[in-house]
């Protein structure tokens, strides 16, 4: 609606009456007006001080582009060491905020952290400084990059990640190799044998496997499995030993013993159940990766996670 | 013109408003796109390491938007030690100077996602997208079980790209362009970027990699894992000095 010059309606009164404030001399629909109240003294003077303020920032902090570069401010310069001993001295920026609030820190933690390179697995342990504060980063490091897969408190996913708080280790688990399976990462590998072997010939060895951690098995089908899994049909042995005790050095598993890291047994209530559970896997193969680490975390962090790992129940 | 006449006139009152707002932002946007410092060059003897994505990892981008993973996940570390300490080293802007639309995100309902890349196996990524909570109990993040059984739609990716070649990803049609990206990305690198060779290149890196666990097929959960573990990774910051890259501000 076009504004009429001022209005006289009736309905109006109790606003006309108001004190006088000055109106834009508009009114809307007839009767509603558009009050001119000055602004407030001190919304003014804030808006005043904004202005103020930005002429002192511009001043002291980064901020005109001039053609291809910028002002960087003056009196506003970080200094820090960088971890290699170069002296930096630069205009406030965030990146060198950053740089050296993160020097300073590793300052303040490099005391604690010189201390745990250098020290051996039974000194962190044994002295009760070293090792808060290994376990502190090492609760953090885990939280962040291992309880995804290995689950927190290491208990793992059977099929998929194996357990780390047990004492069943496919690689090995004294320090030094929990250490290099973080560092470098471990690929379990055990080939497919859906192809190479029968049907009959995958029961057979699947029932000798279980005969191997004390199941009650048929006697005819377990010799006839022994003979796959020690022979060259089934060729199990040259992984995972004639004993079926396992092979760190090809990260083959124990299947001696009641832990299962990919064939799901105890789930199975019979015998049936947890034969399928072991034919699945040697059916299918496994092919697990687990990730390097080296390029993400440093090493004396990796010492602080296999420490941790080492201490989670099951460490040789 | 006269105040009265802004007021009375919808169409007057809504221009001119857009124009007096943006005054700020092109105040502070614009000469961006000419300081020398704004985008970092990441050289490693002489190769440029940050490239465009493959014709999959276009398409594995393409998925992360459809369903909305950047409502609860940023791509973007900021220069803070909290972030450094749980994500990695903090994002550049070369890092995404090929993304249109940039990914950075401003909500972390789940964790930044700018250097996913690499941490976690195929095999993890594709069991947690199908169902998170079978690895991280308690995870809020939803179901995406059709990824892995959607196939992939790449009829297309050639007119894809070069709609990104159009807003200035150096993806290349001609022997001229290939040659460049030879020069600026290396070999291995240009053949990928080659828009002629982009259904073979994508059905390629898919069945090699084999991402999703079923080598005869090509599902967007293949794009989808491509795309994530390509995140962050394309800077070696291993290769530069430390505060390399403050220098650039
Ligand atoms: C993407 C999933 C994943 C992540 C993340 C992961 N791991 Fe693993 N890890 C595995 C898999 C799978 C294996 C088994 C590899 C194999 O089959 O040989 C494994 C094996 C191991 C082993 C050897 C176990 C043994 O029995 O010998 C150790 C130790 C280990 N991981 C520690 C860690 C630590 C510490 C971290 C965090 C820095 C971590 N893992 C992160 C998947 C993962
Ligand atoms: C090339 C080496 C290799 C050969 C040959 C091999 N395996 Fe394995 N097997 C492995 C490895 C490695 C693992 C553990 C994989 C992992 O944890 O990542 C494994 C795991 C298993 C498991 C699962 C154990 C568990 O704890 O869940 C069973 C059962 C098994 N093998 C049986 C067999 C049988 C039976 C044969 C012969 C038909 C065989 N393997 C041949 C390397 C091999
Ligand atoms: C409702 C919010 C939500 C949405 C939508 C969502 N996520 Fe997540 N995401 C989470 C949460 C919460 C976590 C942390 C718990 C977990 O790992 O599951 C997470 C974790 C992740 C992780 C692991 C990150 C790490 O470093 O551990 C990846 C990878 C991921 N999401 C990818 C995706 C992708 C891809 C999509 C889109 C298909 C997506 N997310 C959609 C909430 C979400």
């Amino acid at each position: 609606m076009a504004p009429t010059d001022s209005n006289k309606s009736d309905s109006n009164k109790s606003q006309t009456k108001k004190p006088a404030v000055q109106t834009t001399g508009h009114a809307w629909d007839g009767d509603i007006q558009e009050f001119n109240n000055p602004l407030p003294n001190w919304w003014v003077w804030a808006f005043y001080l904004t202005i103020v303020f930005a002429i002192v920032y511009w001043i002291f902090f980064p901020a005109w582009p001039i053609g291809r570069d910028y002002t960087k401010g003056v009196m506003n310069d970080i200094e820090y060491t960088t971890a290699d001993g170069k002296q930096v001295k630069t205009h406030w920026n965030t990146r060198a905020l950053f740089e050296k609030n993160m020097r300073e820190a590793e300052i303040e933690q490099q005391k604690y952290l010189d201390q745990l390179a250098s020290a051996s697995i039974e000194e962190i342990a044994n002295d009760e400084v070293k090792s808060n504060f290994a376990y502190s980063m090492a609760k953090v490091l885990y939280a962040d990059n291992c309880a995804a897969c290995h689950q927190p408190g290491g208990a793992g996913v059977v099929g998929a990640y194996p357990n780390l708080a047990d004492d069943a280790w496919l690689w090995g688990g004294s320090f030094e190799k929990i250490k290099t399976s973080i560092a470098a990462g471990r690929n379990g590998i055990m080939p497919a044998f859906s192809a190479k072997l029968t049907a009959t010939q995958i029961d057979d060895v699947a029932e000798y496997v279980l005969s191997l951690s004390k199941h009650k098995t048929d006697v005819g089908k377990t010799a006839r499995g022994k003979e796959i899994f020690n022979g060259t049909s089934g060729g199990c042995y040259f992984c995972h030993t004639k004993a079926g005790s396992g092979m760190e050095s090809m990260g083959a598993a124990n299947l001696t013993d009641s832990v299962w890291t990919l064939a799901d047994v105890p789930a199975g209530d019979n015998l049936q159940a947890k034969k399928e559970a072991v034919k699945a896997i040697i059916q299918k193969g496994v092919n697990r990766k687990m990730p390097a680490w080296d390029e993400r975390l440093t090493e004396t962090q990796i010492k602080i996670l296999a420490f941790y790992v080492h201490q989670l129940g099951g460490g040789k | 013109m006269k105040h009265e006449t802004i007021e009375t006139n919808a169409g007057w009152l809504i221009a001119l408003t857009l124009v007096v707002i943006s005054i700020g932002g092109l105040a502070e946007i614009v000469p961006l796109y000419f300081l020398d410092d704004t985008v970092e060059e990441v050289k490693v003897n002489g190769i440029e390491t940050v490239r465009p994505y493959t014709p999959l990892e276009v398409r594995g981008r393409d998925i992360y938007m459809r369903e909305g993973c950047y409502l609860c996940h940023s791509q973007m570390i900021r220069p803070f030690r909290d972030e450094a300490l749980r994500y990695g080293h903090y994002s550049l802007a070369a890092e995404s100077k090929f993304d249109h639309p940039f990914q950075w995100g401003s909500k972390r309902t789940g964790p930044d996602l700018a250097r996913v890349g690499q941490k976690y196996t195929n095999q993890w990524h594709v069991q947690h997208l199908v169902e998170p909570r079978s690895v991280v109990r308690g995870s809020i993040m939803p179901n995406y079980p059709w990824l892995l059984e959607n196939k992939l739609k790449y009829k297309d990716i050639a007119a894809r790209m070069k709609a990104l070649k159009i807003v200035g990803v150096p993806y290349s049609e001609t022997k001229a362009e290939y040659d460049n990206n030879v020069k600026r990305f290396g070999k291995d690198v240009a053949v990928f970027l080659d828009i002629n060779q982009a259904e073979a290149n994508l059905i390629n890196q898919a069945i090699t990699n084999n991402y999703d666990g079923d080598k005869t097929n090509v599902t967007e959960m293949d794009a989808m894992v491509a795309y994530l573990q390509v995140l962050g990774t394309m800077v070696d910051f291993k290769k530069f000095d430390d505060g390399h890259f403050s220098t650039f501000r």
